[in-house]
């Protein structure tokens, strides 16, 4: 304890120099910062929406678009179930909104309705089924969703993509985005800072629907692109490779079987790729969709685009593989997010990108600093008064520890919030706890009739067992509360976690190189704390 | 002398805190019922945050005066009210929540607006949703939830059951009171008070841990003493520090409570609260929970205790 050893010294004074370092961008104007030389750290603190506003965007979901969508998987369900039934039928397809088809034979139009009726759609949950189907003149059909049905589906499809898009943002780091549905069918996203409008929609905007689908290597592009596609084959535009691919329409797999994906570099081109695996079930059709397929090309679609086809070599079996095309290292990383995050219900549509303030008054945003201000010099001026000089070896301790807390928040671009500073005070005052526990320690030690230095050695060791029992309980809350936590629950836990480091580490460590400098500088008979 | 201060406040005290404590479970006992009372009977005051409300888009002649527009709008109706400035000086965007009818409402905002600020200009309101959604609030408490039990785990391990036990219902007890005092009081439940809760919930633990820590010490010194004197003996050591600490976070926030003004008056009692109900539920809703359970005391390993550390 008093022969402070060099690691230690050395350790708190890079600590001491990294805190510096790291806040100091945040004291100095814009100017002063961008002419830094490039190796200093010009990061600032992030502050959130309420202190500091940022950008804004609005979106629309097109919920047209879902309705096409809707429809087209109407239609195919009604050809696969008719099919089944070996039910002949012409003019399969899409009129007013609704699905219509005639039957060959008309003694078999009841049956087929019947049929028809029982097995499409599902239950609502009024209990009513969420297609009707009617028969028509001429031995037709119609098939159409109810507009109850419709409207559901749309408000699910805005609810769901609200949480993809947080799911999304939350990959970026804690950002603290404000994300709210607006109207009945738009979605507006706010975001703290100089947060950049292009990176955010880059990450907002896109649908991110990935399949795995086989080339149709019997089909003639040039008469595809004609219109004459093959039945059960759709023509897509492709890639620098081949402008355009005609693909089964049938996915092999889809991008909700995926469990993971990440940016990185194939081993043999160097280029950047997408790395990715496929939950059970995924793998489970991958490998039998490449067994049977060895020799041929699938496409890896994106958005109803071939990002790459490459060639089946041999059956795929382990349940991850790898995205080639035309990426740069962000466009793979921002897909990895992407592919994570799942894919948009449906499509979104920008409307309207802005700029806007703080949501707090700067009256406000004053009132709360100079409060916070005094309750960290509360802090200060109170343990000096209690403990005296070893007060004063706290209070250095606890201004490093803001230091370190500010300095790794920049580094990390965690996002200040006006009630994660009044956290953060509070985070203080339990550091100035693990002091207050070693003192009370080490003044019971030297009651007990120890000598200073073995009331100091005593006192440390065995406070240290209380201060590391308690500082792991929270670090465990933290860890959780970020890993399965959301949006502001992830910012809160992050500034928490850091917040439990620093402090463990200011509160002993640094406080016992000061009493140990102290000590030997002075080899006090008695403690200023007795 | 008598700075440092610390050389005031004696090193051990003589309260027999486990008499109180019949008394302490009474009390406890009435203020979860109330909490749950005033929740089943009025619940949360649910802010804009959780329920959503309405939008309008300002525009005035020239910047607009955000400061006097937020005073106004509560004035004019409008709860929670949140204005931004947007896009342009000249624009901005008002958020409030209100009662009743969402359309008649807005239009009474705007039409009180309009006395306010002549010249203001109104787009039509628009519906705006919850900035808390379900699937973020299912999150957050799946999250929380297996953070209890982690941490009760560790307790576990660390110390025994019982003792994890003690202080995961400890903790429920804090939320309840706190949900109970924000439900009383009325006071706008929002993502705000989300974070109050969460630290709430973390200075509880830290202060069940460290009174554990010296319950578990003093067992291990007298094997033979009854437990509930070696509970008070834990408790009467630990009392300095108790204080010192507790008033070192309660003085922190203090300066934010009383100047902080209202955006952060009701963050910050809500936390003052907090910790004096975390302070309180370890010494009377943990302990007793050990106390009335009982512990292991002989499988433990004899600390090596050396003469210079009993106490006299």
């Amino acid at each position: 304890m008093i022969t402070v050893s060099r690691w230690r010294i050395i350790l708190v004074v890079l600590a001491t120099l990294y805190g510096l370092l790291f806040t100091l961008p945040n004291l100095l104007p814009q100017s002063v910062r961008d002419s830094l030389p490039g190796f200093l750290p010009k990061q600032t603190l992030n502050l959130g929406l309420d202190l500091q506003g940022g950008s804004y965007l609005l979106y629309e979901v097109d919920t047209a678009a879902l309705r096409t969508e809707l429809l087209t998987n109407l239609v195919e369900d009604t050809r696969t179930t008719l099919r089944e039934a070996s039910i002949d039928f012409t003019g399969l397809g899409v009129v007013n909104g609704e699905v219509n088809v005639r039957i060959n034979d008309a003694t078999k139009v009841e049956q087929a309705t019947k049929l028809l009726r029982t097995s499409l759609g599902a239950a609502m949950a009024t209990g009513a089924r969420d297609v009707t189907v009617s028969t028509a003149p001429d031995q037709r059909i119609r098939v159409a969703y109810v507009a109850q049905a419709l409207d559901a589906q749309s408000a699910k499809a805005v609810d769901q993509s609200i949480e993809v898009i947080r799911r999304r943002i939350d990959e970026l780091g804690t950002k603290e985005p404000d994300i709210r549905r607006q109207g009945t069918n738009r979605i507006s996203i706010a975001a703290p800072g100089e947060s950049d409008p292009k990176k955010l929609q880059a990450i907002v905007g896109q649908t991110a629907k990935l399949t795995f689908q086989m080339v149709d290597e019997t089909a003639d592009i040039a008469q595809a692109q004609q219109g004459r596609v093959p039945p059960g084959s759709i023509l897509v535009p492709g890639d620098d490779f081949q402008p355009f691919y005609v693909i089964k329409r049938r996915a092999l797999v889809t991008g909700e079987m995926l469990t993971d994906a990440s940016g990185g570099f194939n081993s043999q081109t160097g280029r950047p790729v997408v790395n990715f695996r496929f939950n059970g079930q995924g793998a489970k059709r991958f490998a039998d969709a490449t067994a049977q397929n060895v020799g041929k090309r699938f496409a890896i679609v994106l958005d109803n685009k071939v990002i790459s086809a490459p060639s089946i070599n041999e059956p795929i079996t382990g349940g991850s593989g790898q995205i080639s095309g035309n990426f740069t290292t962000e466009s793979a990383n921002n897909l990895a997010i992407l592919l994570r995050a799942g894919a948009l219900p449906a499509p979104l549509t920008i409307q309207e990108q802005q700029t806007v303030s703080a949501e707090l008054g700067a009256d406000a945003i004053r009132a709360g600093a100079v409060s916070l201000i005094i309750g960290g010099l509360a802090i200060i001026v109170f343990i000096v008064l209690a403990y005296g000089l070893f007060g004063v070896f706290a209070a250095l301790a606890l201004v490093v520890n803001v230091l370190l807390i500010l300095g790794i928040m920049s580094m990390t671009q965690a996002t200040l919030t006006f009630p994660g500073i009044a956290g953060l005070i509070l985070t203080l005052a339990v550091a100035v706890d693990a002091n207050v526990l070693i003192y009370e320690r080490v003044r019971d030690e030297a009651h007990a009739g120890r000598t200073p230095i073995m009331a100091l050695e005593h006192g440390y060791s065995r406070a240290l067992v209380s201060i590391l029992d308690a500082n792991i309980t929270s670090a465990i809350s933290a860890i959780i509360m970020f890993q399965f936590g959301s949006g502001p629950i992830r910012g809160f836990a992050w500034t928490l976690l850091i917040g439990v480091v620093t402090s463990v580490f200011t509160a002993v460590v640094i406080t016992q190189v000061l009493i140990g400098w102290w000590f030997r500088a002075t080899k006090p008979k008695s403690l200023p704390i007795e | 002398m008598k700075w440092p201060l610390i050389r005031i406040l004696p090193r051990e005290f003589h309260i027999d805190f486990v008499r109180l404590a019949p008394f302490a479970a009474i009390i406890s006992a009435l203020l979860v019922l109330g909490s749950i009372g005033s929740f089943v009977a009025q619940g949360l005051n649910f802010g804009i945050d959780f329920v959503g409300g309405t939008a309008i888009e300002v525009r005035t002649k020239g910047p607009v005066p955000l400061g006097e527009l937020r005073a106004a709008v509560p004035a004019a109706g409008g709860h929670d009210a949140q204005v931004q400035g947007f896009g342009r000086p000249d624009t901005a965007i008002v958020r409030f929540r209100t009662e009743g009818n969402a359309f008649q409402a807005a239009e009474q905002v705007k039409q009180k607006l309009a006395v306010k600020f002549p010249g203001m200009e109104f787009k039509p309101p628009v519906v705006v949703g919850p900035k808390v959604s379900g699937e973020l609030m299912s999150g957050g408490f799946m999250a929380l939830g297996i953070a209890l039990v982690l941490m009760l785990g560790y307790i576990w391990f660390r110390f025994q059951l019982q003792f994890g036990l003690g202080a995961v219902v400890a903790v429920f007890h804090d939320i309840v009171l706190t949900l109970g005092l924000l439900s009383i009081t009325q006071i706008e439940f929002s993502m705000t008070s989300i974070a109050a809760l969460l630290t709430v919930i973390g200075y509880s633990m830290n202060e069940k841990v460290i009174t554990f820590d010296r319950l578990r010490e003093n067992l291990r010194k007298y094997k033979t003493t009854p437990l509930r004197e070696v509970i008070n003996k834990s408790e009467n050591e630990r009392l300095s520090r108790t204080l010192i600490t507790g008033s070192t976070a309660i003085l922190a926030l203090a300066g934010a409570m009383f100047l902080g003004g209202p955006v952060l008056f009701p963050l910050v009692s809500t936390m003052v609260f907090g910790i004096v109900i975390g302070t309180y539920s370890s010494v009377y809703v943990a302990l007793p929970i050990i106390l009335l359970w009982g512990v292991k005391r002989n499988d433990e390993p004899a600390e090596p205790l050396k003469p210079a550390s009993v106490r006299p």
